[in-house]
């Protein structure tokens, strides 16, 4: 009957040559549910116990692979999709960049998930009912001696065979271990809880100490007292106190080109055209149209404002005199203004301006067609037609 | 377990070794001489290719001796003899780097007066980087190293017969003063031989990063050799793969740390984009040379990590065969990148040549022959060491 809560039969050895010896027989005669206790590690274990190789690897690599993908990924998403900084002048995507950050996430995550997969998986945690715990076994194969156990579990387990087998072994000790009634250390302890809360406070005490009060006490506060410009603030250092200077005088922003005319109501000098009329060209040149200049001047250019009055309407622009205006007559009122007509330069860009002045061709031809050009359209028209 | 029948019998090793040896030495050394007379530059850019990496193979192996005595290894104990074999490259050294010394104006611009007086950066570096002192470096630093392996070879050799345990102690002190020796010896021979071939360059990382990739080459022509020696019957049986385990992970940590090395000095200066320093890189950026320089990481890293990474491919033996021929062509490669794109005529981008193939010949010529003068009549196992019970019966 005392095999109904029988754990398994343990043995002492002296040596660790001796216990490898020990796993070795053990393993020959059949046991698989059998353990080796030793106070410090032995090479030759796993393969005198005839161990198959250990699955704890395949944790590291899974968890490994994904440490790396997920930062690779993450940093790609923040760096180069959702919040995409110029740093350094460097791509947005900056491979080499992220890679220390990818190593660390790797091997953080790996040795995160080696540690917890072996406490978890491996060594079934939190175990606190094991019943060789306060054996005096595990006492001593935790000081100096080296020990055998032969659970009861073993499908070859026999009683009166494993105790003749283990005696057969010459051990220093032998001992039978139970399952205990009841359990030995429980979590629900008013002791451990108090010690786990003690600990908990003083954990996160310390944590907000440090980081919201030492931190601006005065030794380590000197950090964020540097002599430097900070931006917004006045500055001692120059005449005017601004802190924030203005660029030396003459700065061009790149790749910005001056438009040296603006500001004189008689231009000397008009500037060529610099695009080719495409219909990419064109169709910019009516998107802007449309939303920059039709209010006033009217979806084709008629100058039949939908303002109703609210603003005086501007002079048609078939008109003989804007027909002949260069193009470069017209940039420069887009950037200047006329007569009542504001600046638009801050809202058009350059290749904005030229595809707006691009467009007024296009109304202007599209209203004052000749007799050749309508043939043209009809011909084109009835190509398109029989294709 | 223990192994107490143990008994060593000196077994010659196969003449053919000698005559492949004789074979790729005579071919190899025609070939060569064909090349100096065809295209001078190209060939003693190679042959300092070729010299880079007999120095990894001899100083690398006397590296290993060291390290051995001075961390009180027992696992590679049996093995000691192969390095111990392998460094007899340095006393040839002295022979090999005379054509380095006569044709040093094709090799290094800092040798022309002319073009240093001109220069304010060579100018500075002067006191330095001049012929005379370059010599008396390269020459002291080949005596030192040919001293410490003549002593450590001796000690070893005799305690086959003597086996006198003061001799092991006498190796750990000698090895523990050559290796801080060799850390700066190595960090100045990659800085004279191969930074200064781009003498306005400089990264302080280059002396560890020769260093890994010498490593690398001396563990792997170690590992290659004791596998096929092992294969030809020489160590059977007293070692087993357990003991095969500790080579692949010594090439596995080796190739983790070329890489970390590598990777740490391009991203610094990536990082920092100064012109001094990104030139140096864009060179190898250049045309053809972009695909050497992404064949090297995939080769030198990508490949070795990914064969070596589980513990079953440490340990086999035609894995291992496989994975140190490769990285010695790795090293090779790497010597290569860093050597070649200094030539004028290929600084633009690579293109094709036989006379690159030539001097690796010559190598193997070269270490065949010296591990076979060397090896001649010697225990391939020191038999008289202290700790060889204990290392051949390693186990994981």
């Amino acid at each position: 009957m005392h095999n109904k809560n029988l754990y398994g039969i343990t043995a002492l050895f002296d040596s660790p040559d001796k216990i490898i010896s020990v796993a070795k027989k053990t393993a020959e005669a059949g046991y698989t549910r059998f353990d080796i206790n030793s106070p410090y590690p032995v090479h030759g274990f796993d393969k005198a116990m005839n161990l198959k190789p250990s699955k704890l690897g395949f944790i590291t690599l899974v968890f490994g692979l994904t440490g790396s993908i997920v930062a690779l990924l993450f940093m790609f998403w923040t760096m180069s999709i959702d919040y995409p900084m110029i740093i350094g002048g460097k791509p947005f995507f900056a491979l080499p960049a992220f890679i220390p950050i990818t190593f660390e996430v790797t091997v953080l995550l790996a040795s995160l998930a080696t540690v917890i997969g072996m406490i978890v998986f491996f060594f079934k945690f939190p175990e606190n009912r094991h019943p060789l715990h306060n054996t005096n076994y595990i006492k001593q194969v935790s000081k100096d001696k080296f020990g055998l156990v032969i659970e009861a579990s073993d499908k070859n387990f026999e009683y009166q065979k494993v105790k003749d087998f283990i005696i057969s072994l010459n051990p220093i000790e032998v001992e039978e271990i139970y399952y205990q009634e009841k359990e030995l250390l429980s979590i629900i302890e008013p002791k451990f809880l108090t010690l786990l809360l003690a600990v908990a406070l003083v954990t996160s005490g310390t944590t907000y100490f440090v980081l919201n009060e030492l931190l601006y006490m005065v030794p380590f506060s000197w950090m964020s007292e540097q002599l430097r410009l900070n931006p917004q603030n006045s500055c001692e250092l120059f005449a005017d106190g601004f802190g924030m200077r203005m660029p030396v005088k003459g700065t061009v922003a790149r790749g910005f080109m001056p438009y040296l005319q603006k500001g004189n109501s008689n231009p000397t000098e008009l500037l060529e055209n610099p695009y080719l009329i495409t219909e990419e060209n064109i169709k910019l040149g009516k998107s802007k149209y449309l939303t920059f200049c039709s209010p006033c001047h009217g979806n084709y250019g008629d100058g039949d404002s939908r303002l109703r009055g609210q603003f005086p309407n501007p002079p048609t622009l078939h008109s003989k005199r804007a027909q002949e205006f260069k193009d470069g007559m017209i940039y420069h009122i887009i950037v200047n203004g006329q007569n009542s007509m504001p600046s638009y330069a801050s809202y058009l860009n350059n290749e904005e301006r030229w595809a707006v002045v691009n467009f007024i061709r296009v109304l202007q031809k599209a209203k004052n067609a000749s007799d050749s050009d309508l043939q043209f359209v009809k011909k084109e028209n009835n190509k398109n037609a029989s294709n | 377990m223990h192994q107490t029948d143990f008994l060593y019998k000196n077994k010659e090793l196969p003449i053919s070794l000698k005559n492949y040896g004789i074979i790729f030495f005579i071919v190899g050394l025609a070939l060569a001489l064909v090349a100096f007379i065809v295209d001078k530059e190209r060939a003693i850019f190679n042959y300092l290719v070729l010299y880079s990496m007999l120095i990894s193979i001899g100083l690398g192996s006397l590296f290993l001796i060291a390290l051995e005595y001075v961390a009180g290894a027992d696992w590679s104990v049996p093995f000691r003899r192969i390095p111990e074999f392998l460094s007899g490259i340095l006393p040839l050294l002295f022979i090999l780097v005379i054509p380095l010394l006569i044709f040093n104006h094709d090799l290094f611009h800092w040798t022309h007066k002319e073009i240093v007086e001109q220069d304010e950066i060579l100018k500075g570096k002067e006191p330095y980087l001049n012929i005379t002192f370059f010599i008396i470096r390269v020459i002291a630093f080949i005596f030192i190293w040919v001293i410490f392996f003549l002593v450590l070879r001796k000690n070893s050799l005799s305690q086959d017969y003597s086996k006198d345990q003061n001799l092991t102690r006498k190796n750990i002190i000698i090895s523990a003063i050559f290796i801080p020796t060799f850390a700066i010896t190595i960090t100045f021979t990659a800085i004279d031989w191969l930074m200064s071939l781009e003498p306005h360059w400089f990264s302080t990382i280059f002396g560890v990063y020769y260093f890994s990739g010498t490593v690398i080459c001396a563990i792997a022509s170690v590992t290659l050799i004791i596998v096929y020696l092992k294969e030809k019957g020489y160590y059977n049986p007293w070692i087993t793969n357990d003991h095969l385990y500790s080579f692949g992970a010594l090439l596995f940590a080796f190739v983790n740390f070329w890489a970390y090395i590598a990777f740490s000095q391009f991203m610094l200066i990536w990082y920092a984009n100064l012109p001094e320093e990104t030139f140096w890189f864009l060179t190898r950026w250049e045309g053809s040379w972009k695909v050497i320089s992404i064949l090297l990481i995939i080769v030198h890293f990508v490949v070795p990590y990914s064969v070596l990474l589980s513990q079953p491919s440490k340990m086999n033996p035609n894995r291992l065969k496989f994975i140190s021929i490769w990285l010695i062509f790795a090293h090779l490669l790497d010597l290569f990148w860093l050597i070649m794109p200094n030539m004028n005529e290929l600084k633009k981008g690579y293109n094709f040549s036989w006379i690159d193939f030539v001097f690796p010949v010559l190598g193997i010529g070269l270490v065949l022959i010296v591990f076979n003068f060397f090896s001649k009549n010697k225990n391939l196992i020191p038999v008289g060491d202290p700790k060889l019970n204990k290392g051949l019966n390693f186990h994981l």
